[in-house]
């Protein structure tokens, strides 16, 4: 041991900045190429973005082109459809995202406190998580949809009940898919939090009286503040851009759009660039101030998240 | 033991609550792929006895490659969830291994914009994307898909090899740079051997993220040149204007299903610790 640690150190004194000059630009180098991977198609686009939305373009028109200034972000910010979308995206998000910590707690208890069939749980709470959103939906979708559903054929529900047909019970299906999908990644990175809690600490709980639910809100719930947090950051961020399960279900119809299918139907349906790259970069401004909100009010210690899918 | 027999009492009904919360829908989608026309609006959850057929299954195939509806769509899928897959796990092996080995500034910006990226939402490149994309040709193209699926599934996959690799026993690397081993040559004789679970399991995530993408897959194609099965899905049409498509979509959704429950079956464990390696630094 002292012999290898001799060894290192007359190795460093030979050439200590050569080294750690070497050490630094292989460390760039191999860092580069995801880099400029993940710029690529982040970085450049919302700075196009931006320079688009300050434009007229629409692709139907190609000769009407033209500086606007902010005129489309005014035409976005008065128009009552953007304030429609956004209080839906903000009651799924909300919603979702509440329902989801309730349940997404429980299921990581269940977990945790295994007796038996640790694995067969594990096994099939990944399943929606794996799952593609899309066959989610439709399996929503077809679920509650009258014509083929199975749900209208339940005790307590009208046989005919339309359940896309009307608003809030629309965006009450999209929610119910949305946290079932959803649910189980919460539930892991509660789980990853709950399993650093010293054992220990409720044992000693229990020798002093406290019961069960005094255990669960005296030393569950503080000691886990920050995994919770970061599960409510990247989950929220995820459900204010909820896209996939709308656009199977109505396609916005019914005043059920999100923010993100507003954004699409101005780009890809109506062609029209310019206004829909002013809703692109106020998507982006909101989730900045959606990230920022919980860094900065609920103290999110950012160096403890890590990225879901 | 007197705590057994109701412990056990309780945790039977969480854990039947749990597989049929998290199995419901799964088995309502596959039953509603093996209904016939007739029997698909009767509203029963599982098809009557002996009312049941493969049929849905058979004319997603129909017509050959040239007519079916959904072989393109289905080799498009794999095709280009594979190749993301494999570009974005050597590019975040390399970043991940710099990371948790190498000492160089920049380490901590590095992580910062990946978070960022994992939370920036995909809907606002969109827009610059179709229209980049048309103009240098890339619309509609197995590369137009690729390159959006790897900026945003880097970050996970750094986030994840990371977390993995912080574990690999440090000193081995050390003891073959003694040896006389250059940081590559110790980077691929004796960490890559030792990474290779890790960067399995993040190439498994990693496959789920493109397997599952939507959006990018709606706006950046056009046709069955590279349009994958979640958009496919969304532009199914009947056999004639007049039978809805149901039975055929619900068929297409339960074969992309397959590799997740699959990938679920064999690697459940590695999925969790993939999933939880480095969420929250006790």
């Amino acid at each position: 041991m002292s012999a290898l640690a001799g060894r290192l150190r007359l190795g460093r004194r030979g050439g200590v900045s050569d080294r750690s000059r070497e050490e630094r630009r292989l460390g760039w180098m191999l860092c580069a190429p995801a880099v400029i991977a993940m710029l690529l198609v982040t970085a450049y686009p919302i700075g196009y973005a931006i320079v688009l939305s300050v434009q007229h373009i629409d692709l139907r028109f190609p000769n009407e082109g033209g500086w606007v200034g902010l005129t489309n972000y005014q035409t976005v910010l008065t128009s009552s459809l953007w304030w429609t979308d956004v209080l839906n995206t903000v009651i799924i998000t909300v919603v979702s995202v509440s329902i989801e910590l309730a349940l997404g707690m429980a299921l990581a208890l269940v977990m945790h406190r295994a007796i038996f069939g640790r694995g067969l749980v594990r096994t099939s709470v990944l399943v929606p998580y794996g799952i593609v959103t899309v066959v989610a939906a439709f399996a929503w979708f077809f679920a509650f949809d009258p014509g083929t559903g199975f749900v209208n054929h339940l005790p307590l529900i009208a046989d005919d009940k339309a359940w896309f047909g009307d608003r809030w019970s629309a965006i009450g299906v999209i929610i119910a898919a949305e946290v079932w999908k959803t649910t189980p990644f919460m539930a892991l990175l509660l789980l990853a939090g709950l399993t650093t809690i010293d054992g220990g600490l409720y044992e000693a709980a229990k020798v002093d009286g406290a019961n069960a639910v005094q255990r669960f809100f005296r030393i569950t719930l503080p000691l886990m503040k920050p995994a919770i947090l970061v599960a409510l950051l990247f989950r929220t961020l995820d459900a204010f851009r909820v896209f996939d399960t709308i656009f199977i279900m109505t396609r916005g119809a019914q005043n059920t759009e999100s923010v993100s299918i507003l954004g699409y139907n101005q780009i890809i349906s109506r062609t029209n660039l310019g206004l829909g790259s002013a809703v692109s970069v106020l998507i982006f401004i909101a989730v900045l101030l959606i990230a920022f909100a919980f860094v900065r009010l609920l103290g999110v210690r950012m160096a403890e998240g890590r990225p879901g899918a | 033991m007197r705590r057994g027999t109701r412990e056990y009492g309780a945790w039977s009904i969480g854990l039947l609550l749990v597989l049929v919360f998290a199995l419901l829908p799964v088995v309502w989608i596959i039953s509603l792929s093996l209904k016939t026309p007739t029997t698909v609006g009767d509203g029963r959850f599982l098809p009557a006895g002996g009312q049941w057929t493969l049929d849905n299954y058979k004319v997603l195939f129909e017509g050959g490659f040239d007519n079916s509806p959904f072989i393109h769509p289905l080799i498009n899928s794999i095709a280009i969830a594979l190749i993301a897959t494999a570009i974005a796990i050597v590019l975040a092996a390399f970043a991940a291994y710099a990371i948790a080995r190498l000492n160089f500034p920049g380490k901590g910006l590095i992580l910062g914009g990946a978070l960022a990226i994992a939370m920036f939402p995909a809907i606002s490149t969109i827009g610059p994307l179709f229209d980049m994309w048309r103009s240098i040709g890339l619309y509609d193209t197995y590369l137009g898909l690729i390159i959006p699926y790897l900026t945003f599934s880097l970050p996970l996959a750094i986030y994840t090899l990371v977390a993995f690799y912080r574990e690999i026993p440090w000193d081995l690397e050390q003891a073959a740079q003694v040896d006389g081993a250059t940081p590559f040559q110790a980077f691929r004789r004796v960490i890559l051997p030792l990474a290779a679970p890790g960067t399995f399991t993040a190439a498994i995530l990693v496959f789920i993220f493109c397997w599952n993408d939507f959006l990018f897959a709606i706006t950046l194609t056009s046709s069955n040149n590279a349009r994958t099965v979640p958009a496919a899905l969304a532009f199914f049409t009947g056999e004639s204007q007049f039978t809805a498509p149901t039975g055929n979509i619900a068929a297409a959704a339960v074969i992309v299903t397959i590799p997740i429950i699959i990938f679920v079956l064999f690697f459940q464990r590695r999925i969790v610790a993939g999933l939880t390696a480095g969420a929250v630094k006790g």
